[in-house]
């Protein structure tokens, strides 16, 4: 599978009731990359990835999917090329695993048509992908919550699109799992060419795994680049109002943020 | 994680064929009971038809062979009746099932939100200050229905429409339909309120063509449309935003299996009163029967005419002397589920 799908923002201002949330935001998904999009709580983060994922309808400006608006191209044909996994999607009650992840197959199915050898294969991928094979036949009620994230990921990999936008994947999940959850999605970069865009809290994992990071404030973007290049100091107290040190992650090399505090800080505490 | 696990597609289609297998054999099972169900109905009464006579009897228009007594009753009182019970009980059925899985919530049918009192206050006003009864009746219900229906669709509506709007704004007009109802009692003459509680409960006693014709037509329409639209409904179950994700075209969809709904609870409620708690029973006991997280549409209608038939048959055969409506029946047992549905769901916490 080859990425030959562009993503971009043209002066994008999204919100919902009365209240502006992202304003006349430009941003043009890197291909074939992981990004992560960062930001404090209510940045707009969220909001962001809604809009370029056609779920929320722009105030102003457009969101192009190669090159064409979003909003002028068929829903079903957009499911095709770009698959999106929300922040907190339903399970209906006493579904079983591989019939939620078979759900992912909607838009390749049509009124007459079966599910196909392909579909079966799309599944199985999916589930052995994020290592819930063993669990097909279950019902999704009965899984932890990290399983349950996990059989949403692997719904989302079943669209199988060369677009995946993930909004907050590793909530929910322990570290080991969230570590499994970037790890899957680097793979999905690296061996299968895909476009990744996800949402992340944990700043550290971020700065690891993330390619491309973007930084958001007050729906603004105020950093993009190589995560090397733009988290420094003075960046994460930009967005997060927080005073840290970042330096070499020992195992990656990437930024490491190190928050500092009121307390347990030594001498470089912060000044209340 | 990718290398590890073996990718298995014929295990995946193994389970999708057991599954479907599974569907198979609970809609066949349910096609006997209701054969049975309609076989009884049309042998059992104060005028027993055995079973050889009963063929004879329905095959009498074609054959042209006559047994004028038996005839007469199987095919201008029992069959009519039964196939009353049937229709009106899919359509609840479907109707129910349709807005419990499209609202994700097993209170959302036509009886809970308004739709039913729609019909029902609409009739009341009929018949205590217009006089009316039969056809126009029957189409002043189905009017009142929609209208209600247009309403609570309206009021919800706030950049789309969220089904916890529509639940808890459809609970809020039905107590305003039922207090109009009210109102309309204490203005009216004894046997108008009589007359208009009869309607109330619901019943099969006025089982003819005219009710059964307008019912059959909106079935044909209906059903097809229902079941074309079903394709969305098994992602629409996964949250809007999930939904939209996959392609689905959200608000259109929705629309288009509201209306449906609304039209399938307002036909069948034209025809024989707003009869009780079959739109609301019948998509929990298909789903129950099919132990899925899946659309039971087809399941849910044959439900509803076993369970119209059903309770016609108890209504009309269990006391010795006495024949009941058939809502009184289905009252009562979907009084009984609902308290089975409350306290099931509070255990496990879902409600």
């Amino acid at each position: 599978m080859t990425t030959a799908h562009t993503l971009a923002a043209q002066g994008l201002s999204l919100g919902y009731d009365d209240r502006d949330i992202v304003t006349g935001l430009d941003f043009a998904v890197p291909q074939g990359k992981l990004t992560v999009i960062i930001g404090a709580n209510a940045s707009g983060k969220s909001t962001l990835l809604r809009g370029l994922s056609r779920l929320l309808a722009p105030r102003a400006g457009t969101v192009l999917l190669n090159g064409k608006s979003i909003h002028a191209l068929s829903t079903r044909q957009v499911a095709t090329i770009m698959g999106v996994l929300p922040q907190s999607p339903t399970a209906p009650e006493g579904i079983l695993v591989a019939d939620l992840v078979a759900r992912g197959r909607y838009p390749h199915q049509g009124w007459f048509r079966r599910p196909s050898h392909d579909d079966d294969l799309a599944v199985a991928a999916a589930l052995a992908a994020t290592d819930m094979a063993d669990f097909a036949d279950q019902p999704v009620d009965a899984l932890s919550g990290g399983q349950r994230q996990r059989v949403w990921i692997a719904m989302a990999l079943a669209q199988g699109t060369d677009l995946l936008l993930l909004d907050e994947p590793t909530t929910f999940l322990d570290i080991h799992h969230q570590v499994e959850v970037l790890d899957l999605l680097t793979d999905l970069v690296r061996s299968a060419g895909r476009t990744v865009v996800v949402v992340l809290h944990d700043l550290n994992l971020a700065c690891r795994y993330a390619d491309h990071i973007v930084a958001m404030k007050e729906g603004r973007l105020v950093a993009e680049g190589a995560p090397s290049a733009v988290v420094t100091e003075a960046l994460v107290a930009e967005v997060f109002n927080l005073a840290a040190r970042v330096v070499p992650d020992p195992v990656s090399g990437t930024p490491l943020i190190v928050p500092i505090g009121r307390h347990h800080a030594g001498d470089t505490a912060a000044q209340p | 994680m990718a290398v590890t696990a073996l990718i298995d597609a014929g295990a995946i289609r193994q389970l999708r064929h057991h599954r479907s297998r599974h569907r198979l054999r609970v809609g066949l099972t349910l096609g006997a009971v209701l054969l049975v169900a309609f076989a009884l109905a049309m042998v059992l009464g104060d005028y027993p038809v055995p079973l050889p006579d009963l063929l004879g009897a329905l095959l009498s228009p074609l054959t042209g062979v006559a047994h004028p007594g038996i005839d007469f009753i199987v095919l201008n009182v029992r069959l009519p009746r039964a196939v009353l019970a049937v229709l009106s009980g899919a359509a609840f059925g479907l109707s129910g099932s349709i807005f419990q899985t499209l609202l994700r919530n097993p209170l959302a049918s036509p009886d809970i939100i308004g739709i039913s009192q729609g019909a029902s206050a609409a009739a009341v006003f009929c018949i205590i200050v217009l006089g009316w009864s039969g056809t126009p009746l029957a189409l002043g219900a189905l009017a009142g229905a929609l209208l209600t229906a247009l309403t609570v669709y309206a009021l919800a509506w706030r950049d789309g429409v969220s089904p916890y709007r529509v639940v808890l704004i459809g609970i809020a007009i039905a107590a305003i339909l039922s207090a109009c109802i009210a109102y309309l009692f204490t203005r009216a003459r004894l046997t108008q309120v009589q007359e208009a509680l009869t309607w109330l409960v619901g019943s099969l006693n006025a089982a003819g063509t005219t009710q059964i014709g307008p019912l059959a037509l909106a079935l044909v329409v209906l059903v097809p449309a229902a079941l074309l639209l079903s394709r969305a409904l098994f992602v629409l179950q996964l949250g809007d935003d999930t939904a939209r994700a996959l392609g689905a075209r959200v608000e259109l969809t929705r629309l288009g299996l509201m209306l449906t709904g609304v039209a399938l609870a307002a036909f069948a409620t034209a025809a024989v009163g707003p009869v009780a708690f079959v739109a609301f029973v019948a998509g929990p006991i298909a789903r129950q029967l099919l132990g899925a997280g899946r659309p039971v549409l087809l399941p849910a209608m044959l439900v509803g005419a076993i369970t119209m038939l059903g309770a016609d048959l108890l209504a009309q055969h269990a006391l010795p002397a006495t024949q009941l409506p058939v809502g009184v029946v289905t009252g009562l047992f979907g009084a009984l589920f609902l308290i089975w549905l409350l306290i099931s769901a509070n255990r496990a916490g879902n409600l």
